[in-house]
C-alpha cells in the first residue's frame, strides 16, 4: 500500500479554486465589515509615483505608503500598532482612491477625507496638522513650518515630523522644503517629491 | 517588535487548504458556508491567538466545528434518517456482507463493497461519503497535512486511533476507487493471486534453488 500515491490522487481530486477563493475573500471582508471586526482595510492603487498602499480604520484613512517603504512591512507595522485584523478590502478605500486619483489628474487641490491620526502623536501630530495651511502649488521651509506650529526653534523636529508622516500625499509634507530652496528628504524618495511639486506647479 | 502577521496573510496562506478540507468533509454545496464561517470566526479570535500557535491546526479545528454546525443545520432541514452518519458502529472492524439493502454506509468500518459507494468514480465524492471519522482523519492528514497528534486533539481519542481511522479511510477509498494512486498498479503481485489460486505460497519460487 502506498499512501503517498493516495495523497497525490486526493490532492488532484481537490484542486485549487482561485476564482472561488477571491469570491469567498470578498464575502469575508463584507461580513467582517458588517460585524465591526475589520479593524484595518487596505488596497493598493496605481499612481504616477508608483503603487500606493492605502489603509483605513473605521475612523478614516490611517496610512498612505509608497512602494519604497515596502508594503508588507507597512502592513506588519499596522498589525503591530493598530490591530492584526487586517484584510484587503477595497470598498472602504473607494473615496480615498477617488480623491487621490483626482489629485494626480490635477483636478483636486485639497482632500476632504476623514483621517485617523492614531499613528502620529504630540508635536509631530501638531506639525502635520498645520501642513494643509501651505496651499496647493506652494512650498514652505522647515523653519517656516516650525513657526506655524508655534515652536520656531524646533526646525529639526519639523523634519522628523515630515519624515514620519503616516499620510503622505494627503497631508502635504512634500510642500516642506529646505530654506535654500532645495527639496529635502521624502518618505517616497526624492523623485516622488519632485513629481508631486512639479504636478502642483503645473496644475495650480 | 514584530508580532502576529496581518490576517490577510493568514487567508492567503491557508484559504485554499481550508476550502479543500471543507469540500472534503461537507461536499461542494456546503463548503463555501463553512469556509466563510471559519474565517469570520478566526478573524474575530485572531488577536487572542498565541503568537506561537500552529495557525493551520487552529483553522482546521474551527473548520471542523463549523462543518459539524453546517451538517446539523442541514440535518434539521432534511427528513430525519434512520441512522445518524456520525454514529460509529459498535464493532469497528465489522465485515461486510451484513450491509443492509442499499442503505448509505454509516458507521466505522462497514464494508462498502457492493454498496455502490462510488457510482461515478469520483474520488472527491468517494471521500465525502466515507464515515465521518475516517473522512475527517483523511482530510486533516492528507489534505491539510496535520500530524495525527493534532488530529486526535480535534477528533478526540488518541493519535493512534486517528492514524487508524485515516488508514481505514484510505483503504476503503482504495477499494472503492481502484483508479486512484498509480502505486496500486505498481504493487508487486504474486502469480498466485493473479491467477486466482486459493493461496499464495509463503515462499515464492523466485530465487529459490531446487
Amino acid at each position: 500500500m502506498n499512501a503517498d500515491d493516495m495523497a497525490g490522487a486526493l490532492a488532484q481530486a481537490f484542486p485549487d479554486h482561485p476564482d472561488q477563493l477571491s469570491l469567498l475573500h470578498a464575502r469575508l471582508a463584507a461580513a467582517a465589515q458588517q460585524d465591526g471586526v475589520l479593524d484595518v482595510a487596505y488596497r493598493v492603487i496605481d499612481s504616477p509615483v508608483g503603487p500606493l498602499l492605502l489603509a483605513a480604520t473605521e475612523q478614516g484613512l490611517i496610512r498612505v505608503a509608497f512602494a519604497l517603504e515596502g508594503h508588507d512591512a507597512v502592513l506588519q507595522s499596522l498589525a503591530d500598532k493598530v490591530s492584526p485584523r487586517i484584510l484587503s478590502a477595497p470598498g472602504r478605500l473607494d473615496a480615498a482612491a477617488r480623491e487621490i486619483d483626482e489629485y494626480f489628474a490635477g483636478r483636486r487641490h485639497t482632500f476632504g477625507l476623514p483621517l485617523d491620526w492614531r499613528l502620529s502623536a504630540g508635536f509631530r501630530r501638531t506639525v502635520l496638522g498645520h501642513l494643509p495651511e501651505i496651499g496647493y502649488g506652494h512650498t514652505a521651509s522647515y523653519t517656516a513650518v516650525a513657526q506655524l506650529a508655534g515652536s520656531p526653534k524646533a526646525v529639526r523636529a519639523v523634519g522628523t515630523a515630515c519624515a514620519t508622516n503616516p499620510l503622505p500625499v494627503v497631508v502635504p509634507c512634500h510642500r516642506v522644503v529646505r530654506a535654500d530652496g532645495s527639496m529635502g528628504g521624502y518618505r517616497g524618495g526624492p523623485e516622488a517629491k519632485r513629481a508631486l511639486l512639479t504636478l502642483e506647479e503645473a496644475a495650480a | 517588535m514584530t508580532g502576529k502577521p496581518p490576517f490577510e496573510s493568514v487567508v492567503s496562506a491557508h484559504g485554499s487548504t481550508v476550502l479543500r478540507v471543507c469540500r472534503a468533509v461537507l461536499g461542494p454545496a456546503d463548503a463555501d458556508d463553512a469556509w466563510s464561517e471559519t474565517f469570520l470566526s478566526a478573524l474575530k479570535a485572531y488577536p487572542d491567538l498565541p503568537a506561537d500557535a500552529n495557525v493551520e491546526a487552529w483553522l482546521v479545528t474551527i473548520a471542523h466545528r463549523k462543518a459539524i454546525d453546517v451538517t446539523r443545520a442541514a440535518a434539521r432541514r432534511a427528513i430525519p434518517v434512520a441512522e445518524a452518519p456520525e454514529t460509529p458502529s459498535a464493532v469497528s472492524g465489522a465485515l461486510g456482507g451484513r450491509a443492509p439493502d442499499g442503505q448509505a454506509p454509516g458507521g466505522w468500518g462497514r464494508d462498502p463493497e457492493g454498496g455502490g459507494l462510488v457510482a461515478d468514480g469520483d474520488l472527491a465524492d468517494a471521500l465525502t461519503r466515507l464515515p465521518a471519522k475516517q473522512k475527517q482523519a483523511v482530510a486533516y492528514h492528507y489534505l491539510a497535512g496535520l500530524p495525527y497528534a493534532d488530529i486526535a486533539a480535534i477528533l478526540g481519542g488518541t493519535a493512534e486511533a486517528a492514524r487508524r481511522a485515516a488508514a481505514d479511510g484510505i483503504a476503503r477509498l482504495r477499494r472503492s476507487y481502484p483508479g486512484a494512486g498509480a502505486g496500486r498498479a505498481a504493487e508487486p503481485r504474486t502469480p498466485g493471486r493473479a491467477t486466482g489460486r486459493p493461496a499464495a505460497p509463503r515462499t515464492t519460487s523466485k530465487g529459490a534453488s531446487p
